[in-house]
């Protein structure tokens, strides 16, 4: 069977959403007649006609306003937002609007917003954001983060399905550089459920997204140059967090590390080290560790945008520190 | 301020209820006594809620529409409830909500946050809606909820159904990002849309002049290739005129109208707002001259309306505040517990926190280690 990419995953996921049900329709700039900047909407405008695919002017608070009182009226829209650094233009009706709508009004608001995420990929400061963690902050959305191709179809349609407003973030590193072969037929993969990467016994990195495939590439260096056997918990979603699996990884090994791509003052790490200290702290045999971005915008010079993001080197140094606590 | 007045309003505010082309032509006796009943309510409604403020009765702020009752009054008047007509109201327009069904008691539980309120004591004042009765909650960030129309009435063009969406905005959310993108992504979509624009000469403290350098709020209709109306909004006929001209227009597929209807906000921004901005005489001007219930009256005993049928209506609403009040009074204050649910659909309710649930400590419960904190050496 032929492997897919991360990025026909998620197209598969629209196509097979959309095709499902008719109350589907997708919104965002470039997305119809382009087939959207990275080609991920390639073919929809072609098989489901401007009014289901709909392109929109420069206008992500519109895109998502528009989105949520079409979901109040039964559809459900998926928006894209062309770079996910975008997504800060529509922070007020995300936040305010779209996240307490259920709460404050009792109104239904599925929908999703999805959008090319991260770095690696030399796009400097406004094109490889991870904004999740402005996002974790605000109750009333979820968050989810996916590293596979299987994880990001079987979760973008459990999210277009959720009755809840869903952000859907999308690796752009791993959109072509990451294939494998996906499960047959209507594949799902439920929300707030984490993944066990790969077992292990000597010590936890609990990571998510791009990160996941360093953390296991810095694992598999750990066991032959070190003989550490390192367990890798990929979150997947990171509203609702799958606390269940991140206190049953600390019980087993001891050490836990966190590691992300996104700058770490406020950053999702800190969240999971707080849920572990006050839930499972007499489990624990070291401090919780943490390797994420330097405390800076990312810039654009690949020597620059190297030595901020975390890479694999900075996992094993640290896990390294972490096993000889 | 001052010599902004109704004279200036270049559509269709000339006394011309003889013109057989305007829409209120058409309307029935009974509609205009239900125009005056709506207009009445409003504001016998927000005299009570005043003098419920007085009495520590409101939680938070109350919001008045004095001298505004006729711009929210018809243009909500203009929808057509039998289609489901949707409509999005701002913070003075109780009239537009009364309009689509609001009952006076639901008003009154809400500013009392009342457990047994529209949204049980989770949001203030006019902050809730009904998508049955046809209109949906603001929100306090002005202008959001232009966008939030236009994917109402998006939903409408793309389900072919003949229903039209009204979203109520004032001068000062013309200045707003959202405001721009919502009602020019509807105009490309050719939504079936109106916008009005509450001209009420103040946002907050800050007057017209320091709000926008446009000469007329009408005029930024051009910009976004929609038209632009200006009618009186202190002459309630005038404002259904203009907007069921607008809401017919949406509903046959030419897509979004911009009204601007010229009012005067009479109170200040809430009720603690002294209004010491105001230059002197401005407001008292406008009420001696301007007030929409006492045109709308005159123009109705002109028509041969009797004081005395007026009266009846008025007695009635007496009869309904009263009832409405002592509803609210006798309903509970919400459950504290109900604050965790529904954030989520699913998970349907948060967990209570830990020094909630009456445990000594958060780890309280869970399985720990037999070696942890112990030396077993």
């Amino acid at each position: 069977m032929a492997e897919t990419t991360y990025l026909e995953a998620i197209r598969q996921a629209l196509f097979e959403e959309m095709e499902r049900d008719p109350n589907v329709f997708m919104l965002g700039e470039d997305i119809g007649a382009y087939g959207g900047a990275f080609k991920v909407t390639d073919g929809l405008l072609e098989r489901f006609g401007e009014q289901r695919v709909i392109d929109t002017p420069i206008s992500e608070a519109a895109i998502v306003g528009a989105a949520a009182g079409a979901a109040h009226m039964g559809l459900r829209p998926v928006c894209e937002m062309q770079f996910i650094d975008f997504i800060s233009c529509a922070y007020d009706m995300l936040t305010n609007y779209v996240a307490t709508a259920r709460y404050r009004a009792f109104l239904p608001c599925p929908l999703v917003v999805r959008g090319p995420s991260g770095g690696y990929v030399r796009g400097g400061p406004f094109h490889s954001q991870n904004p999740e963690a402005a996002f974790l902050h605000t109750p009333g959305l979820k968050i989810v983060y996916p590293a596979t191709a299987s994880d990001a179809k079987g979760l973008l349609k459990s999210a277009i399905r959720d009755e809840d407003p869903v952000l859907f973030f999308e690796h752009k590193y791993l959109y072509r550089r990451i294939k494998e072969e996906l499960p047959d037929g209507d594949h799902l993969v439920p929300i707030g459920k984490a993944r066990l990467a790969r077992e292990g016994t000597s010590l936890s990195i609990i990571t998510y997204a791009a990160t996941v495939w360093k953390a296991l590439e810095a694992a598999e260096q750990l066991e032959e140059e070190d003989g550490l056997s390192v367990e890798v918990l990929d979150l997947r979603s990171l509203q609702p967090m799958d606390d269940e699996a991140i206190f049953a990884t600390v019980k087993k090994t001891n050490r836990v590390m966190i590691v992300h791509e996104d700058t770490r003052t406020g950053g999702v790490a800190g969240e999971v080290t707080a849920r572990i200290t006050e839930n499972v702290f007499e489990w624990l045999d070291a401090p919780i560790l943490r390797v994420t971005a330097a405390d800076v915008p990312l810039p654009y010079s690949p020597p620059l945008e190297d030595f901020v993001l975390p890479q694999t080197s900075d996992i094993v140094t640290v896990a390294r520190r972490l096993a000889a606590w | 301020m001052a010599a902004r007045a109704s004279t200036r309003v270049r559509a269709t505010s000339r006394s011309a209820s003889a013109d057989l082309r305007r829409p209120s032509a058409l309307l029935s006796r009974e509609q205009k006594l239900e125009l005056y009943y709506y207009m009445r309510l409003t504001r016998s409604l927000e005299e009570r809620l005043v003098n419920l403020y007085r009495q520590t009765k409101v939680v938070g702020g109350l919001f008045r529409s004095l001298g505004q009752e006729a711009d929210a009054v018809g243009s909500a008047y203009a929808l057509d409830r039998t289609r489901g007509d949707f409509l999005s109201p701002l913070i003075r327009n109780l009239g537009s909500m009364l309009v689509q069904g609001a009952k006076p008691v639901e008003i009154i539980r809400q500013y009392m946050a009342k457990g047994d309120s529209p949204t049980r004591g989770r949001e203030l004042n006019i902050h809730f809606g009904d998508t049955v009765r046809g209109f949906v909650g603001q929100i306090s960030h002005l202008g959001d909820m232009v966008p939030v129309m236009t994917g109402i009435t998006l939903s409408f063009k793309m389900r072919g159904e003949p229903r039209v969406g009204l979203v109520y905005v004032g001068d000062g959310a013309t200045s707003t990002g959202a405001f721009h993108e919502g009602i020019n992504f509807a105009a490309v979509q050719r939504c079936p849309m109106v916008v009005i624009v509450e001209n009420n000469g103040y946002a907050y403290s800050t007057p017209l002049s320091r709000q926008t350098a446009a000469p007329e709020l009408r005029d930024k209709a051009m910009a976004y290739g929609v038209p632009g109306e200006q009618a009186d909004g202190n002459d309630v006929l005038a404002t259904y005129d203009v907007t069921r001209r607008a809401v017919d227009r949406a509903r046959r597929g030419e897509g979004v109208t911009l009204i601007e209807l010229i009012t005067y906000r009479r109170k200040g921004h809430a009720e603690h707002d002294n209004q010491s901005y105001v230059p002197d005489g401005e407001i008292q001007r406008w009420e001696t001259e301007n007030d929409p219930l006492d045109r709308y009256v005159a123009l109705l005993s002109a028509e041969g309306v009797a004081a005395t049928e007026l009266a009846r209506i008025d007695e009635r609403i007496r009869t309904e505040i009263d009832a409405a009040t002592d509803e609210a009074e006798a309903s509970p204050m919400p459950e504290p517990e109900d604050a965790l649910r529904g954030v989520y659909a699913d998970p349907a309710s948060a967990e209570p926190l830990w020094y909630r649930r009456g445990v000594s400590s958060a780890v309280d419960g869970h399985e720990r280690p037999a070696s942890w904190g112990t030396f077993n050496g």
